[in-house]
């Protein structure tokens, strides 16, 4: 985090103009207003003052005005960062629960025919460039089946009020009479872009599955297992997959990182109103408040998910507590 | 056991994800409701204020005026006559210098989260709309900036000399002189009436840049919420003087890229898209309807009359009988134009019907050519911008096709094309050239637009008449039709003068663009006009 905020405060010196501009996005400011703001940046002290009173402003949440809208950037991200996460969260879901079970029967019918087979398709599908998916997925099920809508997040028939920006949370909170209605749409809508995403993270989870399960399969508790006379398949259900979820879990977090990259991506091809677009489009803008701030926002984010994610790795696996116990 | 339970509520999730997703297609009356009486136009972009009167470019036309805005007169029919709308009568002085509007009663404002009013519409809100362009020091002429583009164009305050509140339902419009074209002016989308009471509410308030951006006025819809470069909301007025629509939402998402629209029109997401690409794709669906209306506009081949060999009129004769213009439409603008074959298009009301297509004739060319003294041909030069205009996509090929069509009669086209707008605009008004295409978008319905400025002495003065070209006789029939306000007489004034033009061939008109837009077949009611933004209030859907 010290880090993050280092190389973001570092940032506003090596974008091209004034730095004080920079930092605060007030492309319009007046003298007056110029001075203040050097005084709240103590531009005119040294170096580490002047970092530590960015800090201080990054504390209160304060990251400055877009320069292209001049509006806070804070709010911005308030107003785009939930429908990331809402993308991500499914599009997780969907890679892990379409992942992780492929990837368990690999390792069961480990070197025959369905191994191979689910070995190359996930390789296939690793190797897919996301942005050429999404127009695929949108040729297909969009334009020639007519099945999914291909832009955005709920038909603009939907009123829904921005409570927590979640969607879906936002729907259900709603007093709409429309709201299943509004529902179902919201899930259409996701479905498309979230699959999309999905798809080289799922084959990922595919091989850490497999993997996983194969060591499970490898390990004595399991011959002890089908010593005691066990079926194949209950030996499985009890034991195998519950400890190969275990080292699948542990790497969910790493994955997340990249899942939000191919968010960002997909975010532009189907117009969903996230950071990913927000951010892409104020690349283009040379907003550089935006820039800065959506990237502390997007790394803090990824940042918690980790720490989340090693949370529940300490969950649920005894081995992990009580090695941190014993350094 | 934790990882059970992660596991039981994630295919749980995924069940309901399932579950939803053929739902949406087939179940629900309730969706249907909602979507069945809601319109969603994809539009090619976002207004840049919420007052026409403060604008020129059409997308914020199509975004506000016929939605949010009523105007005094109004548009109507096939031959686009003016016909009352807030104003219910209104007569003109014999001289035509003094116009009378008696103004319609019980016209009720827009009541919204921002304003409710407490009285109907009346005489204050016309001169407040009004003088607000015309006195400088109107407290609210400054506001969002003070220009007022498309006023200026048409010199409407040198023309109107003041504007007087008879009683509350009487206004009287005196002009310094008669200009016959100010009643378009008034109907134009322009000229719309804004609210005095919300006015001088926002004064109280501070905020008068309010009335720019969260507009109110008299219209069939008013403004529900607009999130600026995403979508605009609009809801209907319950108490609007005319018929209400059927519509409960009408909704403009907007869509900037070309292929987003399209793409939203295929998957069913837009009922209604702005300029459609792949007409073919579009036609080729049963569902999707594509329509166009030929714009006022007209791109045209001058000759500049002042320099041989056009000077000649014989000459200019036979190049026109030797322009193929059915080849420049089929090419140049794919089928996407009407051939011109006077300088004004068939929605205007002083088209005349009578007038012929100008024949396609290399024999009577040759023929003429010779009488003029020139029967092995000569070199001449065409001047051509490479810039896409509304009136001409491609100026360049259309300059290769006449080239190839007069080298037929014997005459060598060298295209000139090699200059910039600025520079190349500067020349031509000094006589540089010797032949140039050229064209012209109306900036009202009034015919008088079409003629006045393109083809009078004062143009050629002033040298927007690019042909330089100035007969008495003509400028005498068009002085005379815009002291008139008789449709019919005006008409005949017109036709005598584009008689003049299709004598004289001062320049060859060669076509009037098209304007599309693209529905699913459950949308009806009438959307485009030749002229000026789109307009729902006659839309449903079923």
């Amino acid at each position: 985090m010290f880090l993050l905020s280092l190389l973001s405060f570092s940032l506003s010196f090596l974008f091209p103009g004034d730095q004080l501009i920079n930092i605060s996005g007030q492309i319009n400011a007046t003298p007056e207003q110029l001075s203040l703001l050097a005084e709240q940046y103590r531009s005119h002290s040294n170096i580490f003052q002047q970092y530590l009173a960015y800090v201080d402003k990054l504390f209160h949440g304060e990251l400055g005005l877009s320069m292209a809208s001049q509006q806070p950037i804070s709010t911005e991200i308030i107003s785009f960062l939930p429908a990331t996460i809402e993308l991500s969260i499914v599009a997780l879901l969907i890679a892990m629960m379409t992942g992780i079970p492929i990837g368990f029967i690999a390792a069961i019918y480990h070197r025959k025919m369905a191994d191979n087979i689910i070995l190359s398709v996930s390789m296939i599908g690793y190797s897919i460039p996301v942005f050429w998916l999404g127009l695929l997925a949108i040729l297909i099920f969009s334009i020639q089946l007519g099945w999914l809508p291909s832009a955005g997040q709920i038909s603009l028939l939907f009123e829904v009020e921005h409570i927590t920006g979640i969607q879906f949370i936002d729907i259900l909170l709603s007093d709409s009479p429309y709201k299943w209605q509004a529902f179902q749409n919201a899930s259409s809508h996701i479905f498309l872009p979230a699959c999309v995403i999905a798809l080289a993270p799922a084959t990922i989870f595919v091989r850490l599955a497999r993997t996983a399960m194969m060591d499970v399969l490898d390990s004595q508790y399991i011959r002890a297992a089908k010593a005691k006379g066990l079926s194949f398949w209950q030996m499985i259900y009890h034991h195998a997959i519950r400890n190969a979820m275990v080292h699948v879990i542990r790497d969910v977090g790493l994955q997340f990182a990249n899942l939000v990259t191919l968010a960002m991506v997909t975010e532009v091809i189907f117009s969903w109103p996230g950071i990913g677009r927000w951010l892409i489009e104020s690349i283009s803008q040379r907003d550089y408040t935006a820039i800065h701030g959506g990237l502390l926002a997007l790394s803090s984010f990824i940042f918690v998910v980790h720490i989340i994610t090693d949370f529940i790795y300490a969950a649920l696996n005894p081995l992990a507590r009580e090695n941190k116990h014993g350094s | 056991m934790m990882c059970f339970h992660k596991k039981r509520l994630t295919s749980l999730f995924l069940l309901c994800c399932l579950a939803s997703l053929p739902a949406c297609d087939g179940d629900g009356e309730n969706k249907q409701s909602l979507s069945k009486n809601s319109i969603i136009y994809c539009s090619e972009g976002a207004p840049e204020s919420f007052n026409p009167q403060t604008v020129t470019s059409g997308t914020t036309i199509d975004a506000t005026s016929n939605q949010l805005y009523n105007r005094l007169i109004s548009f109507k029919g096939e031959q686009n006559t003016i016909a009352p709308s807030l104003a219910k009568s209104s007569h003109v002085t014999r001289d035509g210098k003094m116009i009378t509007f008696y103004l319609r009663k019980n016209v009720a404002f827009h009541q919204t989260d921002y304003f409710t009013p407490t009285r109907f519409f009346n005489a204050d809100d016309v001169l407040f709309s009004f003088n607000r362009i015309l006195s400088i020091d109107h407290p609210y002429h400054h506001i969002s900036g003070g220009k007022y583009p498309f006023f200026q164009s048409v010199n409407f305050s040198s023309v109107v000399e003041s504007i007087e509140k008879i009683n509350d339902y009487t206004v009287r419009f005196k002009f310094k002189y008669a200009d016959s074209s100010i009643l378009s002016n008034l109907a134009s989308d322009f000229a719309v009436i804004l609210s005095k009471e919300y006015a001088d509410n926002l004064a109280l308030k501070n905020q008068q840049h309010k009335i720019d951006t969260s507009p109110i006025g008299t219209g069939p819809f008013k403004l529900k919420e607009y999130r600026p470069g995403a979508f605009i909301r609009y809801a209907p007025h319950e108490n609007y003087w005319d018929k209400n629509t059927s519509l409960e939402q009408l909704i403009f998402d907007i869509t900037p890229s070309n292929t987003g629209r399209l793409t939203k029109l295929l998957a069913g997401e837009c009922d209604v898209i702005a300029f459609p690409i792949a007409h073919q794709k579009i036609k080729s669906k049963a569902a999707l309807k594509l329509e166009a209306v030929t714009s006022f506009n007209v791109a045209y081949l001058g000759f500049n009359t002042q320099k041989p060999p056009f000077n000649n009129v014989k000459v200019r004769q036979a190049v026109a009988l030797a322009v193929n213009k059915k080849a420049i439409i089929d090419t140049v603008y794919r089928g996407k134009a009407d051939i011109a074959h006077s300088l004004l298009p068939a929605t205007s009301w002083a088209y005349n019907k009578n007038i012929l297509p100008q024949p396609f004739d290399i024999k009577r060319a040759e023929d003429l050519l010779k009488d003029a003294g020139f029967p092995q041909g000569f070199t001449m030069n065409l001047w051509a911008v490479p810039v896409q205009r509304a009136y001409n996509p491609d100026a360049i090929t259309m300059a290769k096709l006449i080239q190839a069509n007069l080298k037929k009669i014997g005459i060598k086209v060298v295209i000139e094309n090699s200059l910039d707008m600025g520079t190349f605009l500067e020349l031509l008004s000094r006589g540089e050239h010797q032949s140039v295409l050229l064209g012209w978008s109306a900036d009202h319905l009034d015919p008088d637009n079409f003629f006045t400025p393109l083809l009078s002495c004062s143009a050629a003065l002033s040298g927007n008449n690019r042909t330089f070209w100035c007969n008495d006789e003509f400028d005498d029939f068009i002085q005379k039709a815009l002291k008139t306000t008789n449709i019919s007489q005006r008409k005949t004034f017109y036709d005598k003068a584009l008689a003049i033009i299709a004598a004289e061939v001062p320049l060859i008109p060669i076509a009037h663009s098209k304007r599309f837009q693209a529905r699913h077949s459950s949308v009806s009611g009438k959307l485009l006009s030749p002229f000026g933004g789109i307009d729902f209030s006659e839309v449903s859907k079923n």
